[in-house]
């Protein structure tokens, strides 16, 4: 038990290489490179500012990937209340000082890019408990008392980002952090009770919601409703995706996209983009990338010695899955729009930031696997 | 510390392993139903999905395809679809819009309203959408727009096709085209799939009745559209069909002719050939500029045809509703020989006027014409002859015959402006007045006033069934090739004076329809209409013309507008010194040459006073114009394969 310890908190470069997890990177890579030409079809077969920035973007964090994954897990362990601290601070910054867009403040502006700190709360809460209840004991996970900092942690920035208002980012948040606390052991009727008590609580919600995210849900429920207004989005993101078919209309012929049929083609719906472009086998691609990069995730977990290592894979691969899986459904028409991206193909720097983050301490686990976390 | 940590954590590390594996089930579950839910769209219903993408992709452009032509028998276009130069302005490619007017008013003749006004329109659409800058730009200016094209952006001259007639002198028979309005496509079942932005349709005359099929076929430009409407690309382009051209059976030079003897005359004339109802001529006056209406009519001009009392956009031929007066004594007489109730030579005394149930019937020569028979009852237009024979006759004899010879029904068909007209009787009386007929009504028919009512172009046909000696014709104005029985007819009889074969059995044989029981009374009439223009004393002998190829025979008439007082009658008040509106409108029938009838012709001018003052003068001119032409006019019915 000591050997190992020995070797490897005295790991050499060479070997921490050779640790990486290589699916798992190209995978990320090929995920990546396919987002580049998808961008680079939204912008009409041009490299405009989409792609140009996307591109740069995507290798800007790829770095940064590699810089976590680099760093001990010992240190992302130390800090991850820290971190959690610091990104909640940011989102009480995000509600003094703001960028308002579209209705919705979600941005804080950085000078050198607009940060959305709500999609890296994503990853920090997640952090956060995996480290909350790796140190507690497992007799002790049910206790009342243990629950009080595991509820805060979550409803605190939930709430901060639902009055953004970002419905979609708040639920993705919290599912992160409900996904730690089940694996961790939490008892299944505790969900079951909160479950309830959320469905009792749903008509309070609701008056709170803005009159779009109420017209949002009806819309889900029935698209043709509108059809020209709310409805349209998920209308026309059905056609293009239905449209492609088999085999897709082809590279840069995605008519339903080129001829701004499809709203937010950039980010929410880059999938669909894809999907009218490379039909259904493309779309079928896509979707095994995504299932390695989550499988890989749960294996470096399995591989990883510490709980808290575990924790953190099993979670966020969960939570990079249901990133995934939700974008989708959204733009299969199977959800509301509630708009959330996809992670590593949309546009958007926050959430590439997150994801890659997220990515960076699982590739840390990787290489760090044997190494106790206290 | 360690062991029981250590324990702890295997222990912990198994409940996770436990919870992720439920977790990894899930997921493959989700992943099923991700994957089943792209087949079902992208394989199950892609083909439903691909055709909402194309309804998305494209849209089409009707293209208003280019209109028949309608041409006389001569071949001229009397309306054809002509190049048209318009000046479109697409907003998003002017640089600077203000400036651009600027240049274009000081280019063209625009008024500051039209700038403002299309200002606005550019307000309204999508900076894509042209706007019409104008409508029909000559070619001076054309030529000097392309020449400053460089230095005016956004500005495009485009070529179109717009229906042009060469002059006024057809307008009401032709009719005129405009814009479709909303209620030509609720009533208009044709245009369900033709109708076409800024298409002219058919409004009135020909150009309605035809309308279905010189409209031609739309073609369209398929385009790719982005969501907000703009055309991206065109993907395909169908010119369409131009609709079908059609010949009449006028005559461009006679319709000219006439145009311009009748100016500033209220009047119509119709000329038609007797044998096989060709319409040569018909023309309507005051005419109206039927160029105005195709490009949305200046409203000052609309105005000007509104409130002329001379009434310029009404057919006056075909919609023109005037007691036919004593052009009806030829039916008239007709009606009597054939019933038997008077010999030619049976004779009255006229004195000017008889008294009846208490009433004065005034001859129109207060002097009266002393013994009168048919034929100078005829000639002389004796209207106590006629009062005589009416009572005689009786009103439902008389109106079976005028019905026989065209009267009181529509001679064309598909003329919405046409008119039926009135032939009374006692029943029609009973049923439409709802009063018993007095036999006073009866000579007021007789010379055709009260509640006869016809058209110009029912007394035209009437005076071509007599002139033909008796056989019914179907007028027509379009030519249609179909065989003429009257004229193969003619052409037998002609070719065989020596076998002379019964009349009926000729009628049988080239499938006639007499409207006599003995042709003899037709030559009656026609000797009796003769005298009246070639015989002193007729009431048109003044305007006959004497070189036997154009002498004529006709019938004067005046349809009174209002009766003469007593005490008129007696100071012998002239029509000339009437206030115009109460003057009686002027009636001439006649055919033409007597000899060998070609042509039949009627003549109306309203508030003219007399008929042989008025109306005869014009339609001698007219007779002789077209028989002038009747040569060229023959040559063309042997082209077409009718015999003459």
């Amino acid at each position: 038990m000591l050997q190992p310890r020995s070797i490897q908190s005295s790991l050499g470069i060479r070997d921490k290489i050779l640790s990486l997890d290589f699916t798992l990177i190209i995978s990320i890579l090929l995920l990546g490179i396919i987002s580049m030409f998808a961008m680079y079809s939204t912008d009409g077969g041009e490299f405009k500012y989409h792609t140009n920035s996307h591109i740069l973007r995507f290798f800007v964090f790829f770095g940064m990937f590699f810089v976590i994954s680099f760093i001990s897990i010992r240190f992302w362990h130390e800090t991850s209340y820290l971190i959690y601290i610091g990104i909640f601070v940011l989102l009480l910054g995000v509600k003094y000082f703001g960028l308002t867009s579209s209705g919705s403040k979600r941005w804080l502006d950085l000078y050198f890019m607009n940060l959305q700190p709500s999609e890296l709360m994503k990853i920090s809460l997640i952090l956060f408990l995996a480290k909350y209840y790796h140190r507690i004991s497992i007799d002790g996970i049910n206790s009342l008392k243990h629950l009080i900092i595991p509820v805060t942690v979550l409803i605190a920035p939930i709430i901060l980002v639902a009055t953004q208002p970002d419905l979609g980012t708040s639920i993705l948040i919290a599912a992160g952090g409900v996904i730690v606390a089940w694996l961790a052991g939490v008892r299944a009727k505790f969900f079951i009770i909160s479950g309830f008590a959320m469905l009792a609580l749903l008509p309070i919600a609701i008056s709170f919601l803005k009159p779009y995210q109420k017209s949002r849900i009806l819309t889900f429920l029935n698209p043709e409703r509108d059809p020209l207004g709310a409805g349209y989005q998920i209308i026309q993101s059905k056609i293009a995706i239905g449209s492609g078919g088999l085999f897709g209309k082809g590279f840069l012929n995605g008519s339903q996209s080129y001829l701004d049929y499809l709203p937010e083609k950039h980010t929410d719906f880059i999938f669909t983009l894809f999907s009218e472009e490379f039909g259904f086998f493309g779309s079928l691609f896509i979707l095994l990338l995504y299932a390695i990069i989550v499988s890989r995730i749960v294996k470096i977990g399995n591989l990883t010695r510490s709980n808290f290592g575990k924790l953190y894979c099993y979670s966020f691969a969960t939570a990079f899955f249901i990133y995934v899986v939700v974008n989708m459904m959204m733009v299969l028409g199977l959800l509301p729009i509630v708009g959330s991206p996809l992670p590593i193909m949309s546009y958007g720097g926050s959430s590439m930031m997150a994801i890659m983050f997220g990515l960076g301490i699982v590739m840390s686990c990787k290489i760090y696997k044997d190494v106790p976390v206290n | 510390m360690l062991s029981p940590g250590s324990g702890n954590t295997v222990i912990k590390s198994k409940l996770i392993s436990r919870r992720m594996f439920l977790l990894t089930a899930a997921k493959a579950v989700v992943m099923v139903g991700l994957i089943g839910r792209l087949i079902s769209l992208q394989i199950n219903q892609a083909t439903k999905y691909k055709s909402l993408s194309d309804k998305n992709r494209f849209r089409e452009w009707k293209l208003a395809p280019e209109r028949g032509a309608i041409k006389d028998f001569f071949d001229t276009k009397i309306a054809s679809s002509e190049p048209l130069y318009q000046l479109h302005l697409v907003p998003e490619n002017a640089k600077d819009l203000d400036n651009l007017f600027v240049r274009l008013k000081a280019i063209l003749n625009i008024t500051d309203r039209k700038v403002s006004y299309l200002k606005r329109v550019i307000k309204k659409q999508k900076p894509w959408e042209p706007v019409i800058v104008s409508e029909n730009l000559n070619w001076s200016d054309f030529s000097r727009i392309n020449l400053f094209l460089h230095e005016l952006e956004g500005v495009e001259p485009i070529v179109s096709v717009a229906r042009t007639y060469p002059d006024n002198s057809s307008a009401h028979i032709l009719g005129y085209v405009s814009q479709i309005s909303t209620k030509d496509l609720q009533t208009k079942e044709y245009l369900q799939d033709l109708a076409v932005p800024g298409m002219a349709i058919g409004k009135t005359g020909l150009e309605r009745k035809l309308d279905e099929q010189i409209i031609g076929k739309v073609g369209y430009q398929r385009y790719e559209v982005n969501a907000f409407g703009k055309r991206i690309r065109e993907i395909k382009i169908d010119v369409g069909k131009a609709g079908k051209s059609f010949k009449t059976t006028l005559d461009y030079e006679v319709q000219k002719y006439t145009n311009e003897l009748l100016k500033d005359k209220a009047a119509a004339v119709c000329v038609m050939d007797v044998y096989n109802g060709d319409i040569v001529s018909l023309v309507s006056s005051p005419t109206f500029e039927p160029n105005e209406f195709v490009h949305g009519l200046d409203k000052a001009y609309w105005n000007s045809l509104i409130k002329n009392d001379k009434k310029p956009l009404a057919n006056k031929a075909l919609s023109g509703l005037y007691p036919p007066g004593s052009t009806i004594k030829t039916l008239v007489a007709l009606s009597a020989l054939e019933n038997k109730i008077i010999r030619p030579l049976d004779t009255f005394r006229c004195k000017g006027k008889i008294e009846l149930y208490g009433e004065k019937f005034h001859c129109w020569e207060k002097d009266g014409h002393g013994i009168v028979n048919l034929r100078k009852g005829i000639q002389r237009s004796c209207d106590v002859y006629f009062y005589e024979v009416a009572r005689k006759l009786g009103v439902d004899r008389l109106s079976e015959t005028a019905k026989r010879f065209g009267l009181g029904k529509k001679v064309l068909t598909d003329f919405i402006e046409e008119r039926s007209g009135i032939v009374p009787n006692t029943k029609w009386k009973k049923k439409f007045i709802g009063q018993n007929w007095y036999l006073g009504e009866t000579l007021h028919s007789g010379i055709g006033q009260g509640y006869f009512q016809s058209t110009p172009l029912q007394l035209c046909l009437m005076t071509a069934q007599i002139a033909n000696g008796g056989f019914k014709i179907k007028p027509r104005i379009i030519v249609d090739g179909k065989n003429d029985n009257l004229r193969n007819y003619l052409k037998h009889k002609n070719e065989n004076p020596n076998e002379p074969l019964p009349t009926d059995l000729l009628v049988a044989n080239f499938d006639l329809k007499p409207l006599f029981k003995n042709q003899e009374h037709i030559n009656l009439i026609k000797d009796a209409m003769f005298s009246s223009s070639n015989e002193p004393g007729g009431t048109s002998y003044r305007h006959r013309l004497e070189n036997p190829k154009f002498t004529f025979a006709g019938k004067t008439g005046s349809s009174q507008i209002k009766r003469f007082t007593e005490a008129q009658r007696e100071a012998e008040v002239k029509q000339e010194s009437l206030p115009y509106k109460d003057r009686d409108h002027a009636l001439f029938v006649a055919f033409a040459p007597y000899k060998n009838p070609q042509y039949a012709i009627s003549v109306l001018v309203e508030h003219g006073g007399s008929g042989g003052k008025a109306a005869a003068p014009i339609a001698k001119k007219v007779i002789k114009k077209v028989l002038e032409r009747h040569e060229l006019r023959r040559k063309i019915n042997n082209l077409i394969g009718e015999s003459v």
